[in-house]
């Protein structure tokens, strides 16, 4: 216990001699530490939070982690146009939670619906759907290449452990995953849930610091 | 108190937010230590286990690491904080999430030895232990009438060494009773015929967690049923799903357990008042309640803290009048 403590003391006094050494050695320390040690908010991202490209109901080409989570509130949930069991129920829902979060939408919170058939929806497709529910600014609709969505909903965490249940996409989750990117603060509530359960939810993202 | 932790490859405590399956951590703790252990003396210790979850099952053994192939029993006095009838003599004994039992361990057998508190479930992710190979569904997990677990149980020494008791090899006076010849209280009598017997269905749906196919409504008045005061019900817990164990607790009063499919418990170390009880794949269990004079709003949820927040809770409330809501 003495000697590491009086090693820890040595560490402390020779500290100051490293103002003395050249800058382009101290700097090389600090990028080899920082390519070791990723931060909390790094860690979400490459594992949960992939950049992959996305397309917008606008034919607009999009990056998932840089233009749609990155500094934001955020919303994310899966669909797709053609179905007809959880989807339609869940994106009339949403309608109601953008109605509610009023002055807040497109400004503090953004949600995203991303469609689990990329193959069959085309923006084209998408934004007639989006027109359908009276979307508003704020909430936008996206498909894109089927890997990298498979890549999103897997690091999203819209899964289920039983391999033949995951690939069943009627079976889908109908979850709203949440959160404050920059505050690395994620959750997730029932697509299904009362729209003022939703907006409490996701209210908690808000004003946090 | 019982916790598994997972930290990342820079020593910081993690948390999968993303995961609503259920959190492993693969590190233990046992009242916040890593790697902890405890001098005892060579006599009898009563010791109560806490599983803080919050997805993680333990099935309990005492393992001598220079006798792996020795059965060291031990003794189960209480569960759920209530004591049973009588100490129960046990190799094992499997909680849950929330879930307590009291044991008493007798170290004179180990004197000048250092042993292992051992859990040697075998849990692989947040669903629960491993279903046994070979079991049908609607199969229990059960005991031999040793307590021996015949499932899902690793080799002795093989399984996640939990706290390490160094036993003194000085013998010490134990002025303590041997468990064998204490008895506690009988239970009270199940025997009233309930005023209605309500049906609960806990599953996956859309990837968050049901009771009977709803999700709880945060709004604080909205009750799924009624209860009323001074009545006696019996609950029926269901899960017809073959690979999710649910600890399903109940607040306000204690329950029984009536039977597990229909069949009476062959856990005896659940023979006791409880409030939290595991549901085990496609598994149906009949719960007694004797509501007494005490008003007011409660939970029944699963205690696999990831599903509670993600949904699988009701609440239910006491009134002088009850409802007739079979399936709330």
């Amino acid at each position: 216990m003495n000697l590491s403590r009086r090693n820890l003391l040595g560490v402390a006094a020779v500290a100051p001699l490293a103002a003395f050494l050249p800058e382009a050695a101290s700097g090389a320390g600090r990028a080899h530490a920082s390519k070791t040690k990723l931060t909390p908010r790094e860690r979400i991202q490459q594992m949960h939070l992939p950049n992959v490209p996305l397309v917008t109901q606008d034919g607009r080409q999009v990056h998932f982690y840089d233009d749609l989570v990155k500094n934001k509130i955020v919303t994310v949930n899966f669909f797709y146009t053609h179905c007809d069991e959880i989807c339609p129920l869940v994106t009339a829902n949403l309608v109601k939670v953008q109605k509610l979060l009023g002055d807040r939408m497109g400004k503090d919170v953004f949600m995203h619906s991303i469609t689990l058939k990329p193959e069959d929806d085309t923006p084209d497709q998408i934004r007639k759907y989006a027109e359908s529910y009276h979307v508003k600014p704020g909430w936008t609709f996206y498909t894109g290449k089927s890997e990298d969505i498979e890549r999103l909903r897997k690091g999203l965490g819209f899964t289920y452990p039983e391999p033949a249940i995951d690939k069943d996409k009627t079976q889908h989750i109908g979850n709203i995953r949440y959160g404050n990117e920059r505050l690395t603060v994620w959750a997730a509530c029932p697509g299904m849930a009362r729209p003022e359960t939703i907006v409490e939810s996701v209210s908690w993202m808000f004003d946090r610091d | 108190m019982f916790a598994d932790k997972f930290f990342d490859d820079s020593g910081e405590l993690a948390f999968d937010l993303f995961n609503l399956d259920g959190i492993l951590g693969d590190k233990f703790l046992v009242n916040g230590t890593i790697q902890p252990f405890f001098q005892v003396q060579p006599r009898r210790y009563r010791f109560r286990l806490l599983d803080t979850g919050p997805s993680r099952f333990y099935s309990y053994f005492l393992t001598d690491p220079s006798n792996l192939s020795a059965n060291n029993p031990f003794w189960v006095i209480a569960n759920d904080g209530n004591l049973l009838p009588a100490p129960v003599q046990v190799s094992t004994v499997r909680i849950g999430p929330a879930e307590r039992v009291d044991i008493i361990i007798d170290f004179s057998q180990f004197a000048g030895k250092s042993i292992f508190l051992e859990n040697r479930l075998l849990q692989i992710n947040g669903q629960g232990p491993v279903p046994p190979l070979g079991f049908t569904p609607g199969q229990v997990e059960c005991s031999d009438t040793n307590g021996n677990v015949l499932s899902d149980i690793r080799p002795a020494g093989q399984g996640d060494l939990l706290l390490r008791f160094d036993v003194s090899s000085k013998p010490v006076k134990d002025n303590s009773l041997p468990p064998s010849k204490q008895t506690f209280y009988s239970l009270p009598s199940t025997n009233a015929t309930p005023r209605i017997t309500r049906t609960f269905k806990f599953d996956r749906l859309n990837g968050q967690w049901s009771v009977n196919g709803q999700f709880v409504d945060t709004d604080r008045s909205a009750f799924r049923f009624t209860v009323q005061q001074n009545s006696v019900e019996n609950w029926l817990l269901t899960n017809l799903t073959g690979d999710w164990t649910h600890p399903i607790h109940i607040h306000l009063e204690e329950h029984q357990i009536l039977s597990r499919n229909r069949m009476p418990n062959p856990l005896a170390a659940e023979n006791s008042r409880k409030d939290v009880t595991q549901l085990h794949p496609n598994e149906r269990v009949l719960l007694f309640f004797r509501f007494r004079d005490w008003l007011g709003r409660y939970p029944i949820h699963c205690h696999n803290v990831v599903h509670e927040d993600h949904a699988m809770m009701a609440l239910w409330h006491v009134e002088p009048t009850g409802d007739n809501v079979f399936v709330p």
